[in-house]
């Protein structure tokens, strides 16, 4: 099949990683995977960003699909049930919502900035070696810091789901995937 | 020739990740304003990438109907 530029984007996936890994502050960058694919969706109606622009989907399938490291079992039912998918948005917004207080209470002063990466929410990593001090305000890396966590954490969630069972298991209950599909929903709705 | 089987999709179940969209060699998979994918059982060949891919195992291959006169054509 014919390849495009974007076929390429998992290679954005292992950048943004690395580049977290050595500077706590280029975590901003993933701000880009969660604005296109919702103004795909407000502005466009569609999935495009999953469908054909998401880097972590195209290196799972890479890895589970042309490197043969899933099992490629089907998905448990559960996992695409819709509860389950709403209720895994709400949880991720609501941690989402947490880290983005976590930022305001750093950038008011009252509380001090944690070098640490939380992995599934509850394991503290120090991560103090990709930050140094610079002239930003310390909420800009507290936001580094928490957003750094929540890409890793469903980075390795989406890794051990296509370990697990298909390539692209985890975009059955990815939040983003959820969250836009119900904006399209919607729209076909109005129409 | 037309084969003797095609997907379809389970529109409950689909996620609209476009994982069929990719894998589907004939390009019959899309995904329809982000809500649900939809197969073009024209240009399907029943090769069944796409039910073997779908995360949400809502892709299933089933015998194309067959139109009569028409037996003799199907692979």
């Amino acid at each position: 099949m014919k390849r495009h530029w974007y076929d390429y984007l998992w290679i954005w996936t292992i950048v943004y990683f690395s580049l977290g890994f050595f500077n706590i502050l280029f975590a901003w960058l993933g701000m880009i995977d969660f604005l296109v694919p919702l103004g795909f969706a407000i502005f466009g109606g569609n999935k495009l960003f999953c469908n054909h622009f998401c880097g972590r989907g195209q290196l799972c399938m890479k890895l589970g699909h042309e490197l043969g490291y899933s099992r490629n079992r089907p998905t448990p039912a559960w996992l695409y049930s819709r509860w389950f998918r709403y209720g895994f948005l709400l949880f991720f917004l609501t941690m989402f919502g947490n880290m983005l207080f976590q930022t305001w209470l750093v950038g008011a002063g009252a509380a001090s900035l944690r070098q640490t990466v939380s992995l599934f929410w509850t394991f503290q990593l120090p991560w103090h070696w990709a930050y140094a001090e610079t002239s930003l305000p310390a909420w800009v890396a507290q936001f580094s810091f928490g957003f750094y966590s929540i890409m890793l954490t469903s980075f390795l969630l989406g890794l051990l789901m296509m370990a697990l069972y298909r390539p692209r298991t985890w975009c059955a209950f990815c939040p983003m995937g959820t969250m836009t599909q119900m904006i399209c929903l919607l729209r076909c709705r109005k129409k | 020739m037309p084969s003797r089987r095609h997907a379809v999709v389970n529109p409950r179940n689909c996620v609209a990740c476009g994982t069929c969209e990719n894998v589907c060699p004939r390009h019959a998979a899309l995904v329809v304003h982000g809500c649900r994918a939809e197969i073009d059982i024209e240009l399907c060949i029943g090769c069944g990438r796409c039910a073997a891919s779908c995360p949400a195992n809502c892709i299933e291959l089933v015998e194309r109907e067959r139109r009569e006169g028409n037996e003799a054509a199907l692979v």
